[in-house]
């Protein structure tokens, strides 16, 4: 009883920081983007405009919740909560410290790419139920890159998994005790970072919105909540992958000891979160056709050949 | 465990037979994956997590989007609900229900009557999977790859096309 008890107190913990960080990454995401770009960003609600997300929450729940006559309406009310749901679920194998995580399943990095090919059908289905050519538009694109970039994401993390022998990602974080992984798996790292920022359809690959081509994309029916569900959605997938990145290439939790574990992890994702942001505020947006030949021309050769060499290398020194 | 288990069959089947059921061919995809996620959930209880997994990764995150893709890609309209519920009249569907019905009967009997164990082996790690796959089965492994890359040779050649030259200039050259 006590274990299931604690099960439940952390995934509610989980729960509460997640969606709290999602929300303020909305602001420090504006703020920083300004300071990049030399302007001065949401200044004026409260102290460093902070309360500019209490604002947009209140805006958010405000607006008139419209669904259009035209759209598949249970399928239009589905759709954005899929994506929320998936990335949600992939924080259960995440290890934020030792003993602060929900499950250490086995299978956990597969578990993790699992929710993430899952989260494609809110882009496609919220697309297809708009019942309109935009979105239409912006779900077929969306839904290429993703599986495409979803198979490379997958390829790059192998060589850590052939290095640390385990799915499990407790075990990749201890087997980084005497070097982080980035430095074996450079090339990984490189890949799945590009394929991260794919998946999660942030700028610079943000074709599925694409807001100077095709309105809003595969969003562009929404408003209300609804939209805001999309909206967050993004911000946690932005948080998941600095959080996998650092758990499979720096090391998770492990640092020198004057911090305790937590805050190390948290430090660690909050400079790829920093980088997301980076990122988005000075890369131009590739052309479609160009993503999806890098893609498949480019990264697909770079990660199979990573992959062989790791395994080469593996065989011969272990 | 057990309750576990029930709950998971009963989505399955349910899913699995709204699949059948529906007029609208979106709507039968996705209770398609409803039903792909439920018996990736068996899998999971009975100790194969990863096979579980790969069956989401592969059949629910992949196969069926671009299922979808295509359907999307269709536009079928009203039309095709309206076919679709003048193919499924009871005089097409009762002959193969028969059909099934004796199947499952005698699935059931011979369940009922071996002794077979159903939850056997608890929780089956990514190793001995990997390891059945690469020593004993190897030669299907091989086999299923080359039948892959026959496959993608195949689509290469069939989506492989002449480059269109679409200048205004260069247009007669091309036609010539």
């Amino acid at each position: 009883m006590n274990e299931i008890f604690r099960y439940i107190l952390m995934i509610v913990i989980m729960l509460f920081t997640l969606t709290t960080i999602a929300a303020w990454l909305i602001w420090l995401e504006r703020r920083m983007l300004a300071l990049w770009q030399d302007r001065y960003g949401p200044n004026r609600a409260g102290p460093f405009g902070l309360l500019i997300v209490a604002a947009d929450t209140i805006k958010l729940f405000f607006k008139e919740d419209w669904i259009p006559p035209f759209a598949d309406k249970v399928i239009f009310v589905i759709a954005p909560t899929i994506v929320a749901a998936a990335v949600l679920m992939s924080f259960v194998v995440v290890p934020f410290a030792p003993g602060i995580l929900v499950s250490d399943l086995n299978v956990g990095l597969l578990f993790f790419l699992a929710m993430s090919s899952l989260g494609v059908y809110s882009i496609v289905l919220g697309g297809w139920a708009s019942n309109n050519k935009y979105s239409l538009l912006g779900a077929l694109r969306g839904a290429s890159q993703m599986i495409s970039y979803e198979v490379f994401m997958g390829l790059s993390l192998m060589g850590v998994v052939m290095l640390s022998g385990s799915f499990r990602l407790t075990d990749i974080v201890l087997a980084q005790k005497d070097y982080w992984f980035v430095f074996t798996q450079p090339v990984g790292f490189v890949l799945f970072l590009i394929a991260g920022i794919a998946e999660t359809h942030r700028l610079p690959f943000d074709i599925p919105e694409a807001e100077s081509e095709l309105v809003a994309g595969f969003h562009s029916e929404y408003s209300g909540m609804k939209f805001g569900m999309f909206f967050i959605g993004e911000y946690l997938g932005i948080t998941l992958v600095s959080a996998m990145v650092v758990t499979v290439f720096f090391g998770g939790w492990l640092g020198p000891s004057f911090l305790p574990p937590l805050v190390w992890f948290a430090l660690k994702t909050f400079v790829f979160i920093l980088l997301f942001i980076l990122l988005r505020a000075s890369l131009p947006r590739p052309r479609y056709d160009q993503l999806m030949e890098y893609g498949w021309k480019i990264i697909l050769p770079i990660a199979l050949l990573n992959l062989l060499i790791t395994g080469a290398v593996a065989l011969l020194m272990y | 465990m057990d309750i576990a288990f029930y709950i998971t069959a009963a989505v399955t089947l349910i899913s699995t037979v709204m699949v059948i059921t529906r007029h609208n061919p979106v709507h039968a995809l996705l209770y398609l994956v409803i039903s792909l996620l439920s018996l990736a959930m068996i899998f999971f209880l009975l100790g194969a997590a990863f096979a579980a997994l790969l069956e989401i990764i592969i059949y629910a995150g992949a196969i069926m989007v671009l299922f979808i893709f295509v359907i999307m890609l269709l536009n079928l309209g009203e039309e095709t609900a309206a076919q679709e519920k003048k193919w499924l009249k009871a005089s097409v569907w009762t002959g193969p229900a028969i059909m099934a019905g004796i199947l499952l009967f005698e699935f059931y009997y011979l369940i009922s009557s071996s002794d077979a164990v159903l939850y056997n082996e608890p929780n089956i790690g990514p190793r001995p999977v990997a390891l059945s796959l690469f020593r004993e089965y190897l030669i299907g492994v091989e086999l299923a790859a080359m039948l892959l890359m026959a496959a993608v040779v195949g689509a290469a050649h069939i989506g492989r096309h002449k480059k269109v030259v679409l200048h205004r200039f260069l247009k007669e050259k091309e036609m010539s």
